[in-house]
This record gives C-alpha cells, sequence and structure tokens, in this order.
C-alpha cells in the first residue's frame, strides 16, 4: 500500500469512500442530512473529531497495549465528542438541537474507530492526521452531496437562501416532501454508489448467485 | 399500562432505530446477508439494550443530572457533561460482563452469538437509544419498555432486510448497483413501508 502524504489523504475522497465503499459511519449520513447547514456542520465536526482522535491514538500507539487498545481509543474518541458537543451547545445552540443525539453518536462512528484502529494505531503522527482529514473530507462530500440535493428539491432552497421559488410563496416549483423524509436519504445513497460504481468499476462488488445469460440463439 | 403499551408498539413501529432514525446501520447493512446471523445479532441486540438503557437512566437520575448528587451532599454539582463517556463506558462494560456470563453459563447461546456480541459495543442503534432516552426524560419504567421496544425494532428490521436479501441474490442487478447500492434501495422502500405506522397515534 502506498503511503505518500498526497494519496493518504486524497485517496478516501472517491478511490476508497468510507461512506460509499466501506460502509462505514453511514447511520449519521443519513440522518443530518435534511438540509445543507446540518451536513455541513455535521461534517466539519466528524472531519475535526477524525483528526485529532487519529492524531491522538498515533502518538500513544508505542504506549498503548494491545489488549485495551480498543478501550483507550473509545475514551480519546469520546472526550472529543464531549469537547465538540459542548463547543457546539455554546455557539451553535439551535443547530446543535436539530442535530440532537447525532453529535453524541460520532462516538460509535465506525470511520473514527475504523481509522483510528487500522490506520493510527500503526502510522506515524503527521500521516494519520493527513489519513483522518482525508476521510473526514471522503465522508463530508457524501453528506454535503446528499444534504444538497435533499434540501433543493425537498425545500426548494440552499443553506437558507431560496434557489427554486415555492409556488407556496407564489413561485413555480413545487416541492417535493419526500426528499425530506428518511426513505429518500437511503435512495439518494444508492443511486450515488450506482453512480460512483459506474465511473469506477473497480468497485463493482462480484455477485452472490450467477444468473446464466440465456442467448437468444441458444433459445431460438 | 396502557402508556407503557403505546411506548413499546411506538418504538418498535412508528420511530424504528432503525428505519426512521438510521441508528446502527453499519452493522445493519453488513450483517444482513442470512436470516441465521441477522437473526443472532437482532437477539444479541435486545438483550444489551434492555441492559443498557435502564443502567444509564439510573446513572443519570444517580450521578449525573444537576443536583443528582444530593444524596452525597453535593447539590449543587452538575454532571451532566460527562454523560456521553460514561453512556458509551457502560454499554462497553456491559457488553463485556454479558460476553462472560453467556460463556459460563449459556456456552451454546455465546457461541450462536459468536464475534456479534463485541460488535455490538460501536453499534450505534444501542448509544442511540441511550441518548434518545435522556433526551426526551424518560423515567426507569419507560425506558425499560423503551429499551426492550428498541431492541425488538432494530432486530425485527435487519431479519427482514435479510429475508428479502436472501431472494434478492437471485435477481439481475445492474452492475453498478450489485451489493451495497442494491441494499440501499431495498432500505430504503423497507422504510418507506415503515412510514405508513407514522400517522398512528398512540
Amino acid at each position: 500500500m502506498e503511503t505518500s502524504p498526497r494519496r493518504v489523504m486524497l485517496d478516501p475522497l472517491v478511490d476508497n469512500n468510507p461512506v460509499t465503499l466501506q460502509v462505514l459511519g453511514v447511520c449519521s449520513a443519513l440522518a443530518v442530512t435534511t438540509n445543507l447547514l446540518n451536513a455541513f456542520i455535521m461534517s466539519l465536526a466528524l472531519t475535526a473529531v477524525c483528526a485529532c482522535s487519529n492524531g491522538a491514538v498515533s502518538m500513544i500507539r508505542r504506549h498503548t497495549p494491545g489488549s485495551i487498545r480498543i478501550i483507550v481509543q473509545m475514551t480519546i474518541i469520546a472526550s472529543l465528542v464531549i469537547v465538540v458537543d459542548e463547543l457546539l451547545k455554546a455557539y451553535a445552540y439551535e443547530t446543535s438541537r436539530t442535530l440532537s443525539v447525532f453529535v453524541g453518536l460520532i462516538i460509535t462512528n465506525c470511520i473514527v474507530l475504523g481509522r483510528a484502529e487500522a490506520f493510527a494505531s500503526q502510522n506515524p503522527v503527521g500521516l494519520s492526521v493527513l489519513d483522518g482529514i482525508g476521510n473526514g473530507l471522503g465522508y463530508s462530500l457524501v453528506l454535503l452531496l446528499v444534504g444538497a440535493v435533499r434540501e433543493l428539491f425537498g425545500s426548494g432552497s440552499l443553506l437558507g437562501v431560496e434557489i427554486l421559488p415555492l409556488t407556496t410563496n407564489g413561485g413555480w416549483y413545487l416541492s417535493n416532501g419526500m426528499l425530506l423524509l428518511p426513505p429518500s436519504a437511503f435512495f439518494i445513497i444508492g443511486l450515488l454508489i450506482w453512480a460512483v460504481r459506474t465511473w469506477k468499476t473497480a468497485q463493482v462488488e462480484p455477485a452472490d448467485h450467477q444468473i446464466h445469460a440465456v442467448h437468444r440463439q441458444e433459445v431460438m | 399500562m396502557e402508556a407503557a403499551l403505546g411506548l413499546f408498539i411506538r418504538s418498535i413501529f412508528v420511530e424504528n432505530l432503525a428505519l426512521a432514525f438510521f441508528l446502527g446501520m453499519c452493522t445493519f447493512l453488513a450483517v444482513s446477508k442470512r436470516i441465521e446471523t441477522a437473526l443472532g445479532l437482532g437477539a444479541a441486540v435486545v438483550v444489551v439494550m434492555i441492559i443498557t438503557v435502564p443502567v444509564n437512566n439510573l446513572l443519570l437520575g444517580f450521578l449525573l443530572e444537576p443536583g443528582a448528587l444530593a444524596w452525597a451532599g453535593l447539590p449543587d454539582v452538575d454532571m451532566s457533561f460527562l454523560g456521553l463517556i460514561i453512556y458509551i463506558g457502560v454499554i462497553a462494560a456491559m457488553v463485556q460482563v454479558l460476553e462472560m456470563v453467556l460463556d459460563r453459563y449459556f456456552p451454546a447461546l455465546y457461541h450462536a452469538l459468536g464475534i456479534f456480541l463485541p460488535l455490538i459495543t460501536v453499534n450505534c442503534a444501542i448509544l442511540g437509544a441511550s441518548l434518545f432516552m435522556v433526551e426526551r426524560d424518560y423515567g426507569f419504567g419507560e425506558s425499560v419498555v423503551f429499551g426492550l421496544g428498541g431492541g425488538v425494532g432494530w432486530a425485527l428490521a435487519i431479519i427482514a432486510l435479510a429475508g428479502i436479501r436472501e431472494k434478492l441474490k437471485y435477481s439481475d442487478v445492474p452492475d453498478g448497483l450489485q451489493g451495497l447500492g442494491i441494499t440501499f434501495i431495498t432500505v430504503g422502500l423497507m422504510s418507506l413501508g415503515f412510514m405508513a405506522f407514522s400517522g398512528i397515534q398512540l
């Protein structure tokens, strides 16, 4: 595996995206994306936690006994998340209300623990921080895309600014309320995965069960 | 009694942790290829949740809430900022204890659950249930019911998904959508189905 800083940081964006390829951290990716602002704040929080926790885990990697490393990593992550949670409550109270439990759930976000375990516990501090930022950004990319689609077509605005004038305000766009409901998040991410895998065909999963292709000639 | 029953039904169907709040999605998508494994994981989640939510509720009431330390002569202390770290600690410890107890007294069940038990620590449905319990101010009785209902709802969802995926592998899915993609779409449709319960007032 190549470990140049550039690769470490840029790999998780598309080629090895934590959400669409590794199926990590999907819970919050779905729940907080009803509008762009929430998605943005959540991405910021996760990237910060992921970078800091990777840095901290990497710093003490030589002094942590293998048998208790998960608990140590959990404690580091939980403390960082408490800091983020308190900061949000202090400076962005409204947003922290709408994000509700999902800030706390960064603790169990598999991206953070996964990267701490898989990368930071074996690599130097600098690279680990970059890896944290890279994975945070890969997650953010998906979150922002989904958030933008849901807010634009669900309520006709971006970041609260009206882009498509709604019929309720005398415009022409009839908002699609379905996009503000939970199921739409699943559809959008499903379609996103489809798009990414059509582009990067190496990511396509092999079918469990090969259906025998019957050719026309055979039938005739 | 009626209120408890209402909360139970609501946490299974109307506010399903997996399909309405997206909790525990990582394991939900990863471990739903076969019905047997889904059953094992579902059972483990129910057991862990019915223990951790009430325990966290007690800790909140007697340790963390503002004024909760009055029994120790410290009525002004507010420890609620320590909440997250305590909840996750309780969950990790409970899973560990449960693992040891099962290994000692119910080896068959222990082997059936296997790797899923330790994995549950990082299942966000468990922590999520505790956080919802805090946010909605549930009492002790309510938190027992909510723990049970939330767990059963999650188990129901993953078993249903595993059933669908077992059938799905015989269908002809477009290449890019194979595996994860189609699973997302399926879960979306299931979630749409569960939304039908959302109008129910209990």
